[in-house]
């Protein structure tokens, strides 16, 4: 509810030369994707200048906000936007991923047993016809064409059994984010308490998971891919295995850019107080957020 | 940049700035508002034009125009281009300029973002449109986009496309993010939920449809990215895949977005009959649940446009019985506006002309899409030009005659001048008979079994086609005198009041016309 003045800010150069930015950006990016392999292709450069443009404009346009922040030009109920804006990005974030799990069950409740000519819509021509002898398991190690078309995987990274579970890198893998969320909420903890060297600490440890998860996820796919022969080309396994995966090691990436560029705040310049922080509290949300994201992921890509 | 901070307090009544940085810049909701209706309406001449181009490749059975290759580009970009840059940004535009002045906000919650998403939809429609000129043409597989046929056999332009679809969707998410926080953050006091203006609580809902499918729409072209160019197959059943799983997340994002198109029409046209019926709304808050239980049910009906895909039989009657539920609510809304009109003083100005207008050939466009609801006779319907005839009769008299409406109803606050009433009527006039010359005839040849999506057709469907073209080049260009009229308004005419209309109620109208630059840097005091 309206109080008093709300800040509306003046002119503005950052949005246009955001918008612009990701025109280069996706433009890039097509060209690039559509020259894949042709080496006189100069496409990556703009692809480059877009991603460079883009970071450039919002370093400055958040140094903006943060210095409109600090001459008090905020009201509360500036503050307020603040976090519903957060809370229906994170909204939107779980939206995204809800495709492709919606993507995974379905091919595992149904596309695949269908392929299989198990069900009310496995008989036919499918089954009989196309793809004799292929067997509805899940993960799918061999493709209903059995590998003519797609690499085959020797082997999958699902649940390898208690005997092996202490080799088993996704269980470090869970450790290690479930345990980032919790230095994170202590680190807020001690925000909260007006205690900066420990939460300077926290935040810092936190940072440290998160780094140590993505080297554990880069360990995980180049074991996927030099020795499993798991790969994006393996079928609907790989499909959804990648892309889930991809998509959370890619929010984690950047959920780690924002928590460190927190810490870079609080050490270097100080910023946060006990009872104003919503720039590491949005940042803590979005952490808590791929945490959930990785809880689901290990239940239904991993374990079941 | 901190002198921009300390001088914030001294500039902060002033007016617009000058020249072309006034647009580039801006961060005021009017602004905003005005260019995205401004590029609403470039791109609705844009698709016109391209509608033009396939009526009159049909206007006569055999190819006489185009090649086959292009029609197929034509009628992909034509729905492409009305969905997200005609009717999206135009209720985007409306909501810009609506919403802080309906609930007394002094602009929209996060100024600078609802710039940057404005501003990312020109590029985005620059790319799109340019992959005509690209080796291979345009995207030539439907506004749907079905896999195999964008997978498989798509054009190279089609990356390009999938990146284009990307900044649409982030710009409508940022956008919607915008109105949500907008609504619940900025209220001024004494406007509770229930008490709010129905166009405001229509856009609410809206907007937490987008920023629910949205994303789904970016995992949908995402998908079919990696399929394309990096070997995964999720649409693809050698390796495991499944073509259908692409159409259970594109009308997963679909039906929804179906309802994005119409929801803010359901606002305005409430408004529009409340005021020329000089009588309170009939049933305010039977309005807010009708179009909250609208929402919640798109949310299970995707199926409906896959029943001829081989579902099985339970989730073929699921899915007839949940959309077939939706007459419901949608009937509430019809029976209110009748019952407001009813035993009101009613005058026939060119928005309630309209939105009457709207009633009518909405609630045919909704019956069509109950016949469509039943399983068997959709069997029939699938893919013909009766489906065609049901969606352009919601999606032209439903959502675009309601956008019409609302021009005519708030220009006057929104220039200071009353347009031409009587250029504002023939074009109604013209508008609709246009409309339903064009789209009512394509239910007889859809039913005749006419299929969609064809350049070519058999002999027996000649004559209807022969009307329905007609209707189309007179819509078509009725539409340029809709453009006059707007300049006409733009440039001058009768002085409006503050309150415009004789019936009009509601915080917009408190305020003078054209409405000052900043409205509501206090908020009003509301009863």
């Amino acid at each position: 509810m309206s109080g008093g003045s709300y800040y509306v800010p003046d002119q503005s150069r950052f949005p246009i030369f955001m918008a612009f930015s990701l025109f280069l950006l996706v433009m890039g990016a097509s060209s690039t994707i559509n020259n894949l392999g042709d080496s006189t292709s100069n496409s990556v450069y703009i692809l480059y200048a877009g991603l460079g443009c883009l970071f450039l404009t919002m370093f400055f346009w958040f140094r903006q906000v943060i210095k409109e922040h600090l001459a008090g030009l905020d009201s509360n109920q500036l503050k307020q936007s603040y976090v519903y804006g957060m809370a229906w990005f994170i909204f939107s974030e779980v939206m995204f991923f809800a495709a492709f799990f919606g993507a995974l069950f379905y091919v595992r409740t149904f596309a695949v047993p269908w392929l299989a000519g198990e069900g009310e819509k496995g008989i036919g021509i499918a089954a009989t016809e196309l793809w004799q002898g292929f067997e509805s398991t899940w993960p799918v190690i061999t493709t209903p064409d059995q590998g003519e078309a797609y690499e085959l995987a020797k082997k999958s990274m699902a649940w390898p059994g208690w005997d092996h579970a202490l080799k088993w890198l996704p269980l470090w893998n869970t450790i290690v984010l479930l345990s980032s969320s919790v230095t994170v909420h202590f680190a807020h903890l001690a925000l909260k308490n007006g205690n900066r060297k420990n939460f300077n600490i926290l935040l810092g440890v936190t940072v440290f998971l998160a780094l140590i998860f993505v080297g554990l996820q880069a360990a995980e796919y180049y074991e996927a891919y030099a020795h499993y022969g798991l790969t994006l080309n393996s079928g609907i396994y790989g499909s959804t295995f990648f892309m889930l995966t991809g998509f959370h090691g890619f929010h984690v990436m950047m959920g780690g850019l924002m928590l460190t560029i927190m810490l870079a705040r609080s050490v270097f310049a100080g910023h946060f107080e006990d009872h104003d922080h919503f720039g590491f509290e949005a940042a803590s949300w979005y952490w808590h957020f791929v945490d959930v994201v990785w809880v689901m992921l290990f239940l239904f890509v991993y374990i079941l | 940049m901190s002198a921009v901070i300390e001088n914030h307090h001294d500039d902060h009544h002033h007016g617009p700035a000058k020249g072309l940085t006034r647009w580039l810049y801006t961060t005021n909701h009017k602004d905003i508002g005005t260019l995205y209706l401004w590029f609403s309406f470039a791109m609705f001449l844009v698709g016109g034009a391209m509608a033009m181009i396939i009526r009159a490749e049909l206007f006569q059975p055999g190819m006489q125009i185009v090649e086959p290759e292009f029609y197929n580009q034509m009628i992909t970009l034509h729905g492409l281009i009305m969905i997200f840059g005609g009717v999206m940004p135009a209720f985007v535009g409306l909501a810009n300029w609506l919403i802080p002045m309906q609930i007394g906000a002094p602009d929209m919650a996060l100024p600078r973002m609802n710039n940057l998403s404005f501003w990312i939809l020109p590029f985005a429609f620059f790319i799109l449109l340019s992959s005509l000129f690209m080796e291979g043409g345009a995207p030539n597989f439907g506004w749907t986009f079905y896999a195999p046929l964008s997978t498989e056999y798509a054009p190279p332009s089609t990356t390009f496309f999938i990146f284009s679809v990307h900044i649409m969707g982030a710009s409508s998410i940022m956008g919607s993010i915008n109105v949500v926080v907008t609504i619940m953050n900025m209220r001024a006091p004494g406007i509770s939920l229930m008490k709010m203006p129905l166009f405001v609580w229509s856009w609410l809902i809206t907007a937490y449809l987008l920023i629910a499918v949205m994303p789904v729409l970016a995992g949908a072209v995402t998908m079919m990215l990696m399929d394309i160019h990096f070997g995964t197959s999720f649409f693809n059943a050698a390796g495991g895949g499944d073509p259908v799983l692409f159409q259970h997340i594109f009308w997963f994002f679909g039906h929804p977005e179906v309802y994005i198109m119409i929801l803010p029409a359901f606002g305005i046209v409430s408004h529009i009959i409340e005021t020329f019926s000089r009588k309170k709304l009939f049933g305010h808050s039977s309005m807010v649940w009708a179009m909250l239980s609208i929402a919640i049910l798109s949310f299970v009906v995707w199926a409906h446009h896959m029943f001829t895909v081989g579902l099985p039989l339970a989730a073929e009657i699921f899915f007839m019985w949940a959309t077939m539920l939706i007459a419901v609510p949608t009937g509430v809304k019809v029976f209110n506006w009748v019952a407001t009109m009813f035993r009101g003083s009613i005058s026939f100005e060119t928005p309630m002309l309209f939105a009457v207008a709207f009633v009518v050939l909405f609630t045919i466009g909704g019956l069509s899409g109950l016949m469509l609801a039943i399983v068997p006779a959709d069997f029939q319907y699938h893919d013909t030009y009766f489906v065609v005839a049901h969606f352009h009769y919601v999606l032209v008299p439903g959502a675009i005659f309601s956008i019409m409406a609302a021009v005519y109803y708030w220009i006057p606050k929104w220039t200071g001048n009353m347009y031409d009433e009587r250029l504002g009527r023939l074009h109604f006039w013209l508008s609709f008979i246009g409309v339903n010359v064009t789209f009512f005839p394509q239910h007889f040849i859809g039913l005749a079994g006419m299929p969609r999506r064809y350049p070519d057709y058999a002999l027996q469907f000649a004559d209807w086609n022969m009307v329905s073209s007609v209707g189309a080049f007179l819509f078509g260009f009725s539409q340029l005198l809709f453009l006059f009229i707007v300049l006409k308004t733009v440039m001058g005419g009768k002085k409006a009041t503050g309150q415009v209309w004789e019936g009009a109620k509601g915080l917009e109208w408190s305020v003078a016309s054209p409405a000052p630059y900043h409205t509501f840097s206090t908020p009003p005091k509301v009863d």
